[in-house]
């Protein structure tokens, strides 16, 4: 890895580090979801009823966590939400960087041997 | 932008996990050429940037939130296609690690955020640089691409959702995913991210391309004489 790339590697660490920011300022200034990403309770606020194909597709599939700010647990408080964020940023970074490096050196193997 | 699970019907999200696929052969296929000990750290940086600029949500006050992407970056510095794969990969990990985006959802997100974005990104940027070398016009054409690549993302995402009312529903009429028409979906993606959201995709694009043309310009794909 040249100087450049190392360069960058702080960046994305500082970064991660800085990730509860984007907790933080919403937070603040009291913005909730991104559009179209609201669970089927909000959704049942929102319009009155649940559709009934969320109603069976929401439950489908639980991720490893349920969030970013989930780690320890739903409905932690604040500053544990922040732990959680940025655990899970650089946990993320760790999985998404290992696994890319891992295929493309498989793949670069193979299509080396073949 | 990233689809929950309930949000599309089937007759949606089969279609573009179908898409997909032939993308990201080709995608393999492309990256091919360039798995060098030295160009591999840049994919994988890639994706990495990519999952850390989403975490950052940009707030509408008392409103909805967005974040950037960095596809647009991605697809010039290292050309769209590598972005195919470091986009699907980072929104592969966040669907099975994080629960954001469903994974019946995954081709679709993938396709606007994997594909509708690099590509869009990489053309306009291509349309609005030409062959030229000077930094500005570099850093101009940078925050366009990043602006319209992520407005054209949301706008695809919109009509995925916006669509779910008409094609998917049930006998009384009640809409069985996503509840919300095209007549809503689309103006408000699109005023939000034409507002905010686009702006800072293409702030964030023509810094970060910014950095490298300071530092390393010989590695930027699209100013490549040949490209």
């Amino acid at each position: 890895m040249n100087k450049f790339q190392k360069k960058l590697l702080y960046w994305l660490f500082l970064l991660s580090i800085l990730s509860p920011i984007g907790i933080l300022i919403p937070n603040l200034l009291n913005s909730g979801d991104a559009w179209g990403e609201w669970d089927k309770e909000t959704v049942e606020k929102m319009v009155g009823f649940i559709p009934k194909g969320m109603e069976n597709l929401s439950s489908l599939f639980k991720g490893i966590f349920s969030d970013y700010t989930n780690i320890f647990g739903e409905d932690s408080p604040l500053i544990i939400q922040i732990l959680s964020y940025i655990i899970s940023a650089i946990l993320g970074s760790l999985v998404i960087y290992i696994l890319i490096r891992l295929i493309l050196k498989f793949y670069k193997n193979t299509s080396e041997a073949s | 932008m990233h689809i929950p699970d309930g949000y599309l019907s089937p007759q949606t999200y089969i279609p573009l996990y179908g898409i997909m696929v032939p993308f990201w052969g080709i995608a393999l296929k492309k990256v091919k050429k360039v798995l060098t000990s030295d160009y591999i750290p840049y994919i994988a940086m890639s994706a990495v940037f990519s999952f850390l600029i989403m975490l950052f949500n940009i707030p509408i006050p008392g409103g909805t939130t967005g974040h950037a992407v960095g596809a647009a970056v991605i697809a010039i510095i290292l050309g769209p296609w590598i972005a195919v794969i470091s986009i699907s990969i980072v929104l592969l990990i966040q669907t099975l690690l994080f629960a954001d985006g469903g994974i019946t959802a995954l081709g679709a997100n993938c396709f606007n955020m994997a594909i509708i974005m690099p590509f869009a990104s990489y053309f306009v940027f291509k349309l609005t640089n030409q062959k030229s070398h000077s930094k500005l016009r570099i850093k101009i054409s940078s925050f366009i691409a990043g602006y319209i690549g992520l407005l054209l993302a949301a706008i695809s995402t919109a009509i995925q959702l916006g669509i779910q009312p008409l094609i998917a529903k049930a006998e009384d009429g009640t809409p069985l995913y996503s509840p919300y028409p095209l007549s809503i979906a689309v103006p408000v993606m699109a005023f939000e991210h034409l507002l905010i959201f686009s702006v800072v995709e293409g702030l964030v694009t023509m810094i970060i391309v910014s950095y490298f043309l300071k530092y390393e310009p010989e590695s930027i794909y699209s100013l490549k004489q040949n490209k």
